[in-house]
């Protein structure tokens, strides 16, 4: 159902984003911070990157020196916010996923990421791997500040960014999808914004 | 979320204004009435979504002003000056006028009577949801302690400041504290600073710890009083906080 309200022009973009911006978003160039709760503050020392079996088995696990020293990539791409927010053309540098599940033999079809503070999200295996998910530690040429989830966030930018992980702390491997944080209270559980797959059922 | 059957689509319903109620110079609210709206928790938000004639459209948030018990849905709506869908709304609407929202949503910014004590700490127009948990305290009859710590620019931007000083007065009614940062009246004896740890350790030094903290307002703002308030002593888990940036409109 659309429905013309009376008197509303708004207001296009005068730049052609070129098909950038998926359905029900707008572009800004502030960078909004979204979290359930207060902002944790992890020290490198305390830090470290755990990929678990679903037992809870530690499989890989990284301490802040260790994971910095893997090879990283520098990349700019767009995301976009469940909340409405996009943001065109982020320059963000990490690690893929690809070369923290390298070594594994992951049969699993899923991951959750698990972070400081509590939060957590799940996603399909082939969503964070091939090219497409990093664990960032720096945005704009500087360390990730920690209310945009420093000292590392997943970042999975073709899906809302709620999915991009902050403050993450590992992955665990999962047979089956299981609701993360926010798709327990009525977000997606794949979350793409080219389909506006904004809460549960769309 | 909500408790009730949403595991299906949540539906564009539309909502008719019946009301509107300007709180302050840039603020003002919408008040609704949705048909088969299927009922909310005091915290959560709903999509707005206009359509202009040539079928483009705009999507927001907004969180719920209106207790649950409200049968008409409330939205109150700060103007950002370049923003290109609140000006509309606070300005453009006039009763009568239609417009598409679905929800409720979010399940985590939420308070129900018997969830404890509620310690509140609104930055400027994060008062919103922050005002629908003491409308629906008041209304469900909770005798919970409540303490609302309110930041505003001045007193004229205090919205809701009529209802919030009868909520005062009334029987068993929260305790309001304002710290205005910009501009005081005369005679103003209240707080006159931007929030900071020693000011959430006064104001809430009779609050109970046990309970949940919600704090809504700016990025910045929420980030200095969440963080505080762990420093307090509050448990991060019942530290709930909710955050918008000066950013879209």
């Amino acid at each position: 159902m659309d429905f013309v309200t009376r008197g509303f022009r708004g207001r296009r973009r005068e730049t052609d984003e070129g098909g950038r911006v998926p359905p029900g978003q707008y572009v800004t160039d502030d960078f909004p911070v979204l979290s359930a709760g207060p902002t944790p503050h992890t020290p490198p020392a305390d830090w470290s990157f755990s990929v678990v079996a679903e037992s809870g088995e530690a499989l890989a696990r990284w301490s802040w020196d260790e994971f910095r020293a893997l090879p990283s990539e520098t990349l700019t791409v767009d995301i976009h916010c469940v909340t409405k927010w996009s943001k065109l053309d982020t320059t963000w540098e990490g690690v893929p996923v690809d070369t923290l599940l390298a070594d594994l033999d992951a049969e699993a079809g899923y991951v959750t990421a698990f972070c400081d503070g509590g939060y957590t999200t799940n996603l399909p295996l082939e969503d964070v791997t091939g090219g497409r998910a990093w664990v960032a530690f720096a945005y704009d040429g500087e360390p990730l500040e920690p209310e945009h989830g420093g000292p590392a966030r997943l970042l999975v930018p073709h899906l809302y960014f709620w999915k991009s992980a902050k403050w993450v702390r590992g992955l665990r491997l999962m047979d089956e999808d299981a609701p993360g944080f926010w798709e327990e209270l009525g977000y997606h559980l794949y979350g793409d914004p080219w389909r506006e797959q904004r809460y549960w059922g769309d | 979320m909500a408790g009730a059957a949403v595991l299906g689509r949540l539906a564009w319903r539309l909502g008719e204004v019946v009301e509107l109620v300007p709180e302050t110079p840039r603020v003002a609210t919408i008040v609704l009435a949705v048909p088969d709206w299927p009922g909310h928790r005091a915290g959560q938000h709903v999509d707005v979504r206009l359509t202009a004639a040539d079928g483009y459209q705009a999507q927001r948030s907004y969180s719920i002003a209106s207790a649950p018990e409200d049968d008409r849905v409330a939205l109150t709506v700060e103007r950002l000056e370049d923003g290109e869908v609140s000006p509309f709304l606070t300005d453009e609407l006039r009763p009568g006028d239609r417009f598409e929202l679905r929800g409720p949503i979010g399940g985590y910014f939420v308070w129900e009577p018997g969830d404890g004590p509620l310690a509140l700490v609104a930055g400027g127009s994060g008062i919103v949801p922050l005002m629908a948990m003491l409308r629906h305290r008041e209304t469900a009859g909770s005798l919970e302690a409540a303490t609302l710590l309110y930041s505003a620019r001045s007193l004229e931007e205090v919205v809701y400041r009529e209802e919030l000083e009868r909520l005062v007065g009334s029987d068993g009614g929260p305790e309001v504290v304002y710290t205005l940062t910009r501009s005081r009246p005369p005679g103003w004896t209240g707080y006159g600073r931007r929030i900071d740890r020693g000011l959430l350790a006064e104001v809430l030094a009779d609050a109970d710890p046990a309970g949940t903290a919600f704090v809504c307002g700016p990025t910045r703002f929420v980030e200095v009083a969440a963080e505080a308030l762990v420093s307090l002593g509050r448990e991060p888990a019942r530290v709930k906080t909710e955050r918008f940036g000066p950013t879209g409109g």
